[in-house]
């Protein structure tokens, strides 16, 4: 597929150029120089490549964008048995995400500036999908004290959030957003009234009392969301909501943007393409957080990703082990993994006719940049060559097992998808080349 | 005005016999529900200085520790025929309730979080001792701008006096609607210093550090303590103020607080005798000669 040379310079040619940010979808080429995009467009090398220059024929596939992930959780450090940033970034890369953003929910805590630039550095020496940090809003995640935002701004911390948990105590918050303010930095809320959680195993309704499990309502993401708008509104503060899952959540989303407030959200692919029929048999691997809700809640969220009030969508990979999974029902942890699926399950969005495959592309690569002030997502000359090449058409199933992550807790194992990625490109270097 | 009167008793202060017989025969009371150091004894020497006999009633130990209601020490304090009381209160608006309560003139010491007038004046007097004038100077006032009386206090004065003020702090130090008080609020030091005559510093309590308005004074110091690097963003001659006491690495840098070219710490100490005394002076003007008159 690839001529080697020793000029720095690498031309991925034929190719079916996508770049959400300007709306590009077009045949073309694209070089690399080292470790950035050199040129970019339609018009590129129609003449030929110059000798020299090593070619990539990507007959015809996409080339966009590396994906951007906004919410994973890494577990490293402290549960390395559940994934590691190696492993994590094994998976990325075969799913074609180019960076990642991971939760501060680690042991240690990501409070710290000396933990921000352990996983920093980790991450840059395994050399796989870049990670940034999200750090903790409040230390020890235990909702009570601000975290040194402004110090952990300046260390690398994208944003500021107690990760799985909400920011329970309004006051707190109040002053979460008010303090982030100070410096325009970013709040994330996992939006769920932890009083109407605690519990709860699924979604509250007719399914969860059939099986006898406890429910999470609905109102419980309505609440806190209601809530977070009003704390918005008088501080001022950037707020976004992580994994948006119901139509009255949603609602007030879409009310706040259209107030103005500076609030952007995202939601998760097992919330557009599952609802809670999938725990049906107690299937501890689509036992989420939040959980699986009803089909009218998901037909709403595939709604807002079309109006536009969900921003980006994020896989939300919660990685666990078999120990905390094969367990009845009650005592599995939450959580699926989803860096290997975040691509094809995303462009069911396009196969099923709700969006474009650009503006498909657009929620796993530049939104969620842009929300996190990230310089990736987009083919722009002179920025990192961060891409991903892949068939949209490819049709294949989800196979956990052959998962690259360490845990293999998917909910969408066994699934029939379309679109995979072929070969992914970080700074230039190829970290990724799928096989046959 | 006031401030003219008060630098004639800055020279006062400085000349050998600093006693004036001016408040002879009156008595001040400073009553101080609140501890102060600086304060109390400002008041003290100022009504010592005029001739006053000066009482302090500190509240640890007083009746009000034994349950008196304010208004009570009020009637009390009318049975012993003072004529001016100077109070210290933790709670916002409780001078005002004793001063509608007491036949005497009533000065506020300070009261929670609301005013301290004095310290106000006081600034003032420093500054265009420092400046030659208030009109047209660039202040910023920086720090704990939600807990602080002195701030609301300089808000209103330099206002009044034609300069222009700017806030700086955190939005969690900042309190609601001030933006509204005629004042231009900053988060960033660096550019709320841009160009300023004067800074001035406020205290942050050491109690209140931790937890919900601020995450540490490590986190505090380095976006909002004075030091020579925020410093060099203000004018070259700008002086630094801080109305005491200081919390040396927490608002203020060590080096900065003590720099005789541009620190008017010790001056403002200085001047806050001067301008009680002209607020002793002008009040007792106006009170009635005899007994009873009122």
């Amino acid at each position: 597929m690839a001529v080697r040379s020793s000029s720095g310079l690498v031309a991925y040619v034929n190719a079916r150029l996508l770049d959400p940010a300007t709306g590009l979808d077009a045949k073309g080429a694209l070089l690399t120089n080292g470790e950035t995009v050199a040129d970019v467009g339609p018009g590129l090398f129609q003449g030929g490549v110059p000798s020299g220059i090593e070619v990539v024929d990507c007959q015809g596939h996409c080339l966009a964008p590396g994906l951007v992930d906004m919410r994973v959780q890494l577990r490293e450090p402290g549960e390395e048995h559940k994934e590691t940033l190696k492993s994590a970034g094994e998976a990325a890369v075969a799913g074609g995400v180019t960076s990642m953003v991971c939760l501060p929910n680690t042991t240690p805590v990501i409070d710290e500036v000396a933990t921000v630039e352990f996983v920093a550095r980790r991450a840059r020496k395994i050399g796989l999908a870049k990670v940034y940090p999200y750090a903790a809003a409040t230390k020890h995640l235990d909702g009570k004290e601000l975290s040194e935002m402004g110090m952990l701004a300046e260390a690398g911390a994208l944003a500021f959030t107690d990760g799985t948990r909400a920011i329970r105590n309004a006051q707190v918050m109040r002053r979460a957003l008010g303090y982030a303010a100070t410096f325009g930095l970013l709040i994330v809320q996992h939006p769920e009234e932890p009083s109407l959680a605690e519990g709860g195993m699924m979604s509250e309704g007719e399914l969860a009392t059939r099986m006898g499990l406890s429910g999470i309502p609905a109102a419980a993401e309505a609440i806190m969301l209601e809530r977070d708008m009003r704390l918005v509104a008088i501080t001022g503060g950037r707020y976004h909501a992580a994994h948006v899952s119901t139509a009255e959540g949603l609602d007030i989303i879409r009310k706040a943007k259209a107030r103005g407030l500076p609030v952007t959200c995202d939601t998760a692919p097992p919330y557009f393409a599952l609802n809670e029929l999938a725990v049906g048999d107690y299937r501890t691997f689509a036992k989420l957080s939040p959980p699986l809700r009803s089909e009218a809640d998901r037909q709403a969220v595939v709604a807002a990703l079309k109006d536009g009030t969900i921003d980006a969508v994020a896989s939300d990979h919660a990685p666990q082990d078999q120990d905390s999974k094969r367990v009845p029902f009650a005592a599995a942890e939450f959580g699926g993994v989803g860096l290997e699926t975040l691509l094809p399950v995303t462009l069911e969005l396009a196969h099923n006719g709700h969006l474009g495959l650009v503006e498909a592309l657009k929620l796993i690569t530049c939104a969620p940049a842009a929300i996190l002030g990230l310089e990736g997502g987009r083919l722009r000359v002179g920025a990192s060559a961060d891409l991903v090449l892949f068939d949209p058409d490819f049709a294949w199933k989800v196979d956990a097992k052959a998962f690259r992550s360490k845990s293999k807790n998917s909910p969408f194992d066994d699934r029939p998808v379309q679109g995979v990625a072929l070969r992914t490109v970080i700074d230039g270097r190829p970290v990724f080349l799928r096989d046959g | 005005m006031l401030l003219d009167l008060a630098d004639g008793y800055v020279e006062q202060n400085r000349s050998l016999d600093k006693r004036k017989n001016l408040l002879r025969g009156r008595t001040v009371i400073n009553l101080f529900f609140e501890n102060s150091t600086r304060t109390r004894t400002s008041f003290e020497l100022a009504g010592k200085r005029l001739g006053a006999d000066v009482i302090n009633m500190q509240s640890a130990g007083s009746s009000v520790q034994k349950g008196e209601t304010l208004i009570d020490t009020a009637m009390t304090l009318n049975a012993m025929h003072l004529d001016v009381l100077v109070v210290r209160h933790p709670d916002s608006g409780a001078v005002k309730l004793l001063s509608e309560k007491v036949n005497c003139a009533v000065i506020n010491g300070g009261d929670g979080s609301h005013e301290h007038p004095t310290q106000a004046l006081l600034d003032a007097l420093t500054i265009r001792r420092s400046k030659g004038k208030l009109s047209g100077l660039t202040v910023a006032i920086c720090g704990d701008v939600l807990h602080s009386r002195v701030a609301r206090s300089n808000i209103y004065l330099l206002n009044a006096m034609g300069a222009s003020v700017r806030l700086i702090g955190p939005r969690t130090l900042l309190p609601s609607g001030v933006d509204r008080m005629g004042v231009e609020v900053f988060h960033d030091m660096r550019r709320g210093l841009e160009n300023v005559d004067v800074i001035m510093m406020l205290r942050i309590q050491n109690e209140r550090m931790r937890g919900n308005f601020i995450p540490s004074i490590r986190e505090y110091f380095h976006f909002f303590g004075l030091d020579y690097e925020k410093l060099g963003r203000a004018k070259p001659d700008a002086v630094i103020m801080h109305p005491g006491p200081m919390n040396r690495g927490v608002e203020i840098d060590s080096d900065v607080a003590d720099d005789v070219e541009r620190s008017l710490i010790r001056s403002q100490v200085e001047m806050g005798v001067a301008v009680r005394m002209a607020c002793l002076d002008m009040l007792t003007r106006h009170l009635p000669i005899t007994e009873g008159a009122a």
